[in-house]
């Protein structure tokens, strides 16, 4: 009597709380609830009769869980607040139950502790540098945050310069603070980025997919001109080849790498290498 | 990120509203809230200038997206929605909440939920009517309009216009959460369609 009541209530509400692993590379919409692997058994009265697909069968259950961008933690399951793709990553020591998290296509960043982002420089005020980092606020840059940066040797920076750092304070409730030094004190890269090249902006799901250790994509572009390149996680691509057409050539394809299929891009490539 | 959400239920003529999200961006000091993200609905209508219609259809709108948001994960921050009339055949103010719905999700923002705005008209012979066109909104004796969250068809904001009992509002409501599901699977199909290209 209870199990069918709930059954129609279930019906009309249309919600049901999946296992997380059923629905892994899936797309999740915002307002899901998802289970944990230790959770499936035993649900509740809200599973009558249906159990959640299992596709992973001889998998650990417990240890801790992390819970990645795109979803939260609400009582002892998984709410998506966002949509995307679910994706799933196992723990490399055996420790806990891996990361799950959401891949969402979004064009607007939000600062992150540890990310390494482009900024814009558009203020100098005493010894802070005001840096636009494409998020709600800019990122505050002190000037001795460079390699081998001293009260008496101040570094080079005039306002409109590009910046490559990273975020050392990136939450909701503070200004984002970020630095051009790791911490051991050297440069490793970051700083002021030269004169010329291009800088333009991409989705945040291109840059992912283009940082990810095997991209064909970057292997095709660096076998076609010399180049050098700069990813800034926030959405970022700085890049300056040997004529302006070259470096304008390279941005239109970095740009449409978004939309086009692998054999597409085939083609484009041969096409260029010939020409 | 632009999203156009066409009314095509079973109406004659269309109804189309373009939405536009920006944010979490940034906010003048004197809109700015300490603990969560201040929401801005603008609408624009098709032709003239913003007046009190419009005003007041922002304001519930506002209300709306505010109960679906997470605007605690963004403090001190705005979202914008931007809403522009491209044709009006009726059924505006819930067309304008699918439509603001989809370009939160396509933006990115991050929400508790889904919802949809779904418009009931009775008219005087008391015939419930979905998604009335224009002309039957005028001829009813009582327009009422729903927004439903996705999770539990729970309302989340209803405004009502005209005559009617409070058993008629019980049955307005029943049809309204059964016809939303039509507009979530539209929302589902549309995002997979969306993401299957990558």
């Amino acid at each position: 009597m209870a199990e069918a009541a709930a059954l129609v209530a279930e019906s009309l509400a249309g919600y049901r709380a999946r296992a997380a692993r059923a629905v892994l590379e899936q797309v999740v919409l915002p307002g899901e609830e998802l289970l944990l692997p230790g959770q499936e058994d035993g649900e509740g009265p809200g599973s009558a009769g249906e159990r959640p697909l299992r596709l992973n069968a001889g998998a650990r259950s417990g240890g801790r869980v992390v819970c990645g961008p795109g979803l939260r933690r609400c009582g002892d399951r998984l709410l998506v607040t966002k949509c995307g793709r679910l994706r799933h990553k196992e723990p490399g020591s055996g420790n806990g139950g891996g990361v799950y998290w959401v891949d969402s296509q979004q064009k607007r960043y939000v600062p992150v502790k540890g990310d390494h982002v482009i900024g814009i420089v558009t203020a100098k005020s005493g010894d802070i540098f005001k840096v636009d980092v494409g998020g709600s606020e800019p990122a505050s840059l002190s000037y001795l945050s460079f390699e081998g940066a001293t009260k008496r040797n101040r570094p080079n920076v005039q306002v409109g310069d590009l910046i490559y750092g990273q975020f050392v304070v990136a939450n909701k409730d503070m200004e984002p603070e970020m630095v051009c030094i790791d911490s051991c004190g050297r440069a490793n890269g970051m700083g002021v980025i030269g004169q010329d090249g291009l800088l333009f902006k991409v989705t945040l799901g291109l840059i992912r997919r283009l940082l990810a250790p095997d991209c064909e994509i970057l292997q095709e572009v660096g076998k076609l001109y010399p180049l050098e390149i700069v990813f800034g996680m926030n959405g970022r691509i700085w890049v300056k080849a040997k004529t302006i057409q070259q470096t304008l050539i390279l941005a239109n394809i970095l740009e449409a790498c978004e939309h086009m299929t692998a054999d597409q891009r085939k083609q484009i490539f041969s096409r260029l290498a010939e020409s | 990120m632009k999203q156009v959400l066409k009314e095509s239920l079973p109406t004659n003529g269309d109804t189309s509203v373009l939405a536009g999200v920006y944010g979490p961006a940034e906010v003048k000091v004197s809109k700015e809230i300490f603990n969560k993200a201040t929401l801005e609905v603008t609408l624009r209508p098709k032709i003239g200038l913003p007046g009190v219609a419009e005003k007041s259809r922002e304001r519930l709108i506002r209300n709306t997206c505010e109960a679906v948001v997470l605007g605690a994960l963004h403090p001190r921050t705005s979202i914008t929605v931007v809403l522009q009339v491209v044709s009006d055949a009726g059924s505006l103010l819930a067309c304008c909440l699918n439509a603001a719905c989809m370009a939160l999700v396509d933006a990115g923002v991050p929400m508790r939920a889904l919802f949809c705005g779904v418009t009931c008209a009775l008219d005087s012979d008391g015939t419930l009517l979905l998604d009335p066109t224009a002309k039957q909104e005028k001829e009813a004796r009582a327009v009422l309009t729903f927004a439903l969250d996705s999770v539990e068809r729970k309302l989340l904001m209803s405004t009502t216009k005209g005559l009617y009992s409070d058993a008629e509002l019980q049955q307005c409501l029943a049809a309204a959460q059964a016809a939303s599901q039509h507009v979530f699977r539209f929302y589902r199909e549309s995002l997979q369609r969306r993401y299957s290209k990558s």
